[in-house]
Order: structure tokens, then sequence, then C-alpha cells
């Protein structure tokens, strides 16, 4: 399973690169994740692709986690740094990099210009990220929860964590 | 003395960090909520209880953070890091983010295998799942508040965030193509709206 120097080598690279084309997080590059570590190196299966994002997902912290759990199952703390790192390293410094840029000149009308126009966007992509993830599984059960976990998020100062506790409780029960 | 303002703010947040270690610790505990994303505890960590950044400056620094390649959530807490501490502060707020988690997934993975299968578990996985889509749309709802001192005007907003959710979300483009195409229409409508003289810069995005 273990690759050799080489391919690790290719697989940081591979990484570096796609860590600059993840607009939107590391999720939107997925699909070829999947096709390098599973179908061309056949580092891990598919199923332990899939079990590295529920993990992730089930876990606290950021979804690109997800990328460390991948390195794990592939080879180990050693597959899971070199991973991260390199999914990590280009767009941490590029985001570094514009954010100081954009600072420097907060008053030009460009600048000011793309915060404006782009807020409206960031926002509806928040809503899209919802829909998705609530129509991609069947029933109205779990649509009634999330609609309850949305207006009391939105209205009430709920503690996230007794909501998110209150959602594996009912799910652990069966209810959904 | 750095100021903690960006524009089209209508107030400015009234507390910042006192360390870069106060940085590390407020996003290990934010990150450690965030089952599912991040995203909505650093809201409601960052703008209401801690009050480092109003709502303005949250939605300002999401847009930084969503439109440029990586994680949201980890881009997000590099700048707001940098705002306070410089490259410091950023390292602390993103290392908080990081860290605890990265120990905790990996000990999950190792103890996964076995119960994967059990029904208790993919239950209340799923129900975990049903409640962090709620955590992210309500998110967005509070968010959109932030839209009423948009020099663009709200039915500008309104227009170009029903196009964004209904490009995304129903219709399935690609982020990247919604984001240069919409984006650039949305950016050029507010570089007209906004008043000329301030700025010697062309649209450069």
């Amino acid at each position: 399973m273990t690759p050799a120097p080489v391919d690790w080598l290719a697989l940081f690279a591979h990484f570096l690169l796609l860590s600059l084309l993840s607009i939107g997080g590391a999720i939107t590059v997925l699909p070829d994740m999947h096709r390098v570590l599973v179908g061309q190196m056949g580092l891990i299966s598919d199923q332990q692709f899939n079990a590295a994002i529920a993990i992730a997902q089930a876990s606290p912290g950021p979804n690109v986690l997800f990328v460390a759990v991948m390195g794990y199952q592939a080879a180990g703390l050693v597959g899971s740094a070199v991973m991260l790192t390199a999914i990590m390293l280009p767009s941490t410094t590029l985001a570094l990099l514009v954010a100081r840029w954009a600072r420097g000149r907060r008053e030009w009308r460009a600048v000011q210009a793309f915060k404006a126009g782009m807020a409206p966007i960031v926002i509806a992509l928040l809503l899209a990220a919802g829909w998705i993830l609530s129509v991609g599984t069947p029933g109205w059960r779990h649509l009634l929860l999330t609609a309850t976990a949305t207006l009391l998020i939105w209205r009430t100062r709920v503690h996230v964590l007794v909501l998110i506790a209150a959602g594996a409780v009912l799910g652990a029960m069966g209810w959904i | 003395m750095r100021t903690v303002s960006l524009m089209i703010q209508s107030s400015v947040a009234p507390a910042r960090p006192s360390s870069a270690k106060d940085l590390f610790l407020a996003f290990s505990a934010l990150a450690l909520q965030g089952f599912g994303g991040v995203l909505a505890v650093a809201q409601r960590v960052l703008c209401e209880q801690r009050r480092w950044l109003t709502k303005e400056e949250f939605v300002e620094i999401l847009a930084v953070g969503q439109v440029l390649p990586g994680p949201n959530v980890c881009n997000v807490a590099l700048i707001v890091g940098d705002r306070f501490f410089g490259w410091r502060g950023a390292l602390a707020a993103l290392a908080g983010m990081m860290t605890v988690p990265l120990v905790i997934v990996l000990l999950v993975t190792a103890v996964y295998a076995q119960y994967a299968m059990h029904p208790a578990v993919a239950g209340a996985l799923k129900g975990m799942g049903a409640v962090a889509a709620g955590l992210i749309v309500g998110t967005g709802f509070k968010l959109a508040g932030a839209l009423r001192v948009n020099p663009m005007g709200l039915p500008a907003c309104a227009a170009v965030g029903v196009c964004a959710f209904a490009a995304v979300a129903l219709l399935r483009w690609p982020l990247l193509w919604v984001l240069v195409a919409l984006g650039c229409v949305s950016c050029f409508y507010a570089w007209k709206r906004l008043r000329p003289g301030a700025s010697p810069a062309p649209e450069t995005r």
C-alpha cells in the first residue's frame, strides 16, 4: 500500500496544485482527489474515501481534515502530514498575501466594490451549501430537523453543541 | 496604531483579542464546537460572543476567504489572525483551528472501522448532518442582515443572491464560473454605485 518516494513526491506536487484550484474549499477538488488516490495510484479504496469524508464531517473542526484522514489511511501519520501540508501550504500563503494587499488598499473604490459586490454571493453560497446537503438525503424528517436547526440558530442563542447533540440523539434512536 | 475597521461598515467591533495565545485558544474552542463545518460557530463566536468583528466585517472577510482557493474557514482564521497580530496571529489562529481537531479526527479514524456498520452510529451521523445543514442556512440568514448597509442596495443584493443560489444549488454550475461571471457583474455594479473620486485604481478582480 505504501507508495515509493517518487510517488510521494508526485502526490505532494499534485496536492500543491489542487490547493490552488480549491476555490470554495477542498470539497471542490474532491473528484480529482478520487481520480488520483483511488483510481490512478490505488492508495485507498472507495469505501475508505467515503469514510474519510464522513469522519471529517462528524468530527469537530474544518472539513479539510478529510485530507489528513485519507493520508492516514494511505500511509499512517507520515501520509497524513504530507497530504495535509500540501493541500494547505499554497492556499494559506495566497490568502495571507491577498488579504494584506487588500487591507493596504481598503480605501480604493475597486476594493470596496469587490467587497460590496461579493457579499450577496457569499451569503447565497451558504444557503446553497445548506440546500445541497439537505436534498441529497431522501425522506422528510431530516428536512424538518434541518428547518428547526435553521430557525433556532437564526433566531435564538441556543448553543450549537446542544443542536448537534439533539441531532445525534434523534438519529441514533432511528427517528430520521 | 492599527484599526480594526475595513470599509462599508456601519460599526466597528468593540473588542479585540489580547494576544496571539488568546487567538489560538479562541479558534481552538470554536473549531471544537464545529461539527460538520465551522462557519456557523465562527460567526457566533467572533461576532456575538467575543465581538472581535461586526457582521459586516465577517461577511467581507468571508468574501475574500471564499473567492480565494483553500478551506474557507481556514482562510477566515488566517485573515482574522493577521489583522490583529500579523503573521504570528495568522499562524496562531490557523493552528488553533487545526491542531486539536486533527488529533481528534485521526483518533476517530483509528476506531471508526469497528463501529461504522452499527445502525445507531450511522443514524447519529445522519442526524448530525441534518443539523449541520440547518446551522449553515441559519448563519446565511443571519449574515443577510449585513446586506442592509451594502452600497448596492437591497434589491440588487437580492437579485444577485437569487442568481447565485439558483446557479450553484439548482443548476449545479461549477462554482468557479459562477464566481467569475456573477462576481464580475455584481462588483462592476457596486463599483458604479460607489461614489467616484476616492480611488485611483481600476477594477482588478
